[in-house]
């Protein structure tokens, strides 16, 4: 996940002055040893998870090689076990989810931090802070019993009409499916981008928002030109930790995309995502190659998360360099 | 001149003709004036019925002890005290005539540009710190040139000019603080507010930047806030010293500085206190 980072630079440990029993006794080397512990634990259960789904998809991985990544059927009775359509579903779903929520939730806190009176921003950052902590199953429920009727009903014959040129809104309306899918999910990670740009927002040192409106600049000029630039890292750090939340999404996703593992072109049709399908087919996974083809999901669901995040890195690396090299 | 804060007619001192030590009185015009200016924030008044002119093309300086309400009368000129909520202001701040209380802040902002304690240049490049303002205001005019003419009244110009693309961040504390005053003077402000523009910098450039200051003040009227006394007199035509919100005194400098009407401020002058 890429958060604003603490890069908080320990100072070298004062070596050959003292012994290291005079600093044990100090406790800077028991505070530095505990530490350091407790952040290799981190890279030990991250390291064990891999070796583990490498492990136990051993099965899949040699029978299937490479093939696994781009073969959409998915056979179970004839154990013939492909990941393309929930690799499929799982992008797109957090597509949707990312291009609904990023727009919506930068707009919030924004507003939140730089337009509201300080009194209205905190009571609706608590209600926001609140949204982010209603377990997912229950944005999976609202989504069955309220958006999928809408959808079907209105939302989806309406977008057919204004849009069904584009094939993305073609196809029979179900209700349930990508669109769906990637609106709850929207729904789920607005909560954290919004809560986390704000605070990234607020930070932003109080001086840069006087130079901007010393020069003239309207509030909106000096949020919008001078204070998100200042504070693109943080936000694209949000943006990044709720794109991790929906790759990961399980229950809430489960239960409105529709469980069909098929590629389509249209956003109203039903797919399945890897989270979703490891969730629903864990128990009935009879066979050992049925059981290790879901295991190595797992792990194209890990990579997938490690490859979006290390591409953010890069981005948010090549949006620095840029900002401090721009050309005129 | 020497007036103090309750008189009603101190701001008013343009036409008062023969003050001694200081330029003919044909030759001063007041670029603002305040009038009875209190200012409270939120049930604390912090400053109580000031009246001051600021002559056009001079250099006026604010003086006074921590807290004694210098930086909060200049945030007044531009109304940079409207980004605190439960501040509120009275009384009558004219530039050019005209209540500023009563005009569009951000066209005043571009008349009554500021330049702030700590350099705060944006994220960007140098250019791009410089042709902020030009930008937002929509100017027609070619802004490399701009850039450069702001530049070069700053007196950065020689030592960026190869470099114009380069991150501001990368210059020194001083060089920043010159890019703040050229980021200001872009927008071709009629009065430069500095709040104790040298006080996070070393000597030389502090030398540096007051020399730029008295070079501007042949295009442009200046006030600044200042802690450190000898600066006032070094670079000010004028100097107001208050006290605890209220104005005590304001003379041309060299009087204000060698004969003080005030025992408060030959006290606050000759380090008694503050």
């Amino acid at each position: 996940m890429v958060t604003p980072s603490t890069n908080a630079r320990r100072a070298g440990p004062a070596t050959g002055s003292r012994s290291f029993l005079s600093r044990l006794r100090d406790g800077d080397e028991v505070a530095r040893l505990l530490t350091l512990l407790f952040a290799a634990a981190v890279v030990l259960i991250t390291v064990a998870i891999v070796y583990q789904l490498w492990a136990d998809s051993a099965l899949s991985r040699h029978k299937f090689g490479w093939k696994f990544f781009f073969s959409s059927v998915w056979d179970p009775v004839f154990d013939q076990f492909g990941a393309l359509p929930f690799i499929y579903g799982t992008l797109v779903t957090s597509a949707v989810g990312l291009c609904l929520a990023v727009p919506l939730g930068l707009g919030a806190a924004i507003f939140l931090s730089e337009l509201a009176p300080p009194k209205v921003s905190d009571t609706l950052t608590f209600f926001i802070d609140l949204l982010a902590a209603v377990p997912s199953v229950i944005y999976g429920l609202l989504g069955v019993f309220l958006l999928v009727p809408l959808m079907r009903e209105n939302i989806q014959p309406f977008l057919k009409a204004a849009l069904g040129f584009l094939p993305l809104f073609s196809g029979p309306a179900y209700g349930l499916g990508f669109l769906t899918a990637g609106i709850v999910l929207a729904v789920m990670i607005l909560p954290f981008i919004i809560s986390v740009s704000r605070e990234v927002l607020l930070s932003v040192p109080r001086e840069q928002r006087e130079a901007a409106l010393a020069l003239g600049s309207t509030r909106w000029e000096s949020a919008w030109k001078v204070v998100v630039p200042f504070a693109r890292t943080g936000i694209f750090g949000s943006i990044f930790l709720a794109l991790a939340r929906a790759l990961g999404e399980t229950m809430a996703v489960t239960m409105v995309i529709g469980n069909t593992p098929k590629i389509a072109a249209s956003l109203f049709a039903p797919g399945y995502s890897i989270a979703a399908v490891i969730a629903n087919e864990f128990t009935e996974a009879t066979g050992d190659l049925y059981l290790h083809a879901l295991i190595e999901l797992g792990l194209v669901l890990f990579l997938l998360t490690f490859i979006l995040n290390g591409l953010a890195r890069l981005l948010i690396l090549l949006t620095e360099r840029r900002g401090a090299e721009v050309r005129a | 001149m020497t007036v103090t804060s309750n008189s009603a007619l101190s701001f008013n001192f343009a036409p008062v003709p023969g003050a001694a030590g200081r330029a003919p009185a044909a030759e001063l015009s007041l670029r603002m004036s305040l009038a009875k200016v209190n200012f409270f924030y939120g049930s604390k008044q912090t400053l109580f019925d000031i009246n001051l002119g600021i002559a056009a093309g001079r250099i006026t300086s604010l003086i006074g002890p921590s807290g004694c309400g210098k930086s909060t009368l200049l945030r007044t000129l531009n109304r940079m005290y409207e980004t605190l909520s439960h501040a509120r202001l009275t009384g009558e701040i004219l530039l050019d005539g005209a209540n500023i209380l009563a005009q569009d802040v951000t066209q005043l902002r571009r008349r009554v540009g500021m330049v702030f304690q700590r350099p705060n240049p944006f994220p960007k490049s140098i250019f791009e710190n410089v042709a902020y303002g030009p930008r937002i205001n929509g100017t027609s005019k070619d802004l490399s040139e701009i850039v450069e003419a702001s530049l070069r009244r700053a007196a950065l110009w020689d030592e960026v000019k190869n470099h114009l693309h380069k991150s501001a961040y990368e210059l020194s504390g001083g060089q920043q603080q010159r890019l703040c005053i050229a980021r200001a003077l872009a927008v071709e402000p009629e009065v430069l507010l500095l709040d104790e523009p040298c006080s996070a910098l070393d000597p030389i450039s502090t030398a540096k930047i007051e020399e730029l200051l008295v070079q501007l003040k042949e295009t442009c009227t200046i006030v600044i806030v200042t802690h450190n006394m000898q600066q006032a007199a070094r670079v000010s035509d004028f100097t107001a010293f208050l006290l605890n919100g209220a104005l005590v005194e304001f003379s041309p400098t060299p009087q204000l500085f060698t004969t003080p009407a005030d025992p408060r401020t030959e006290a606050y002058i000759t380090g008694r206190f503050g």
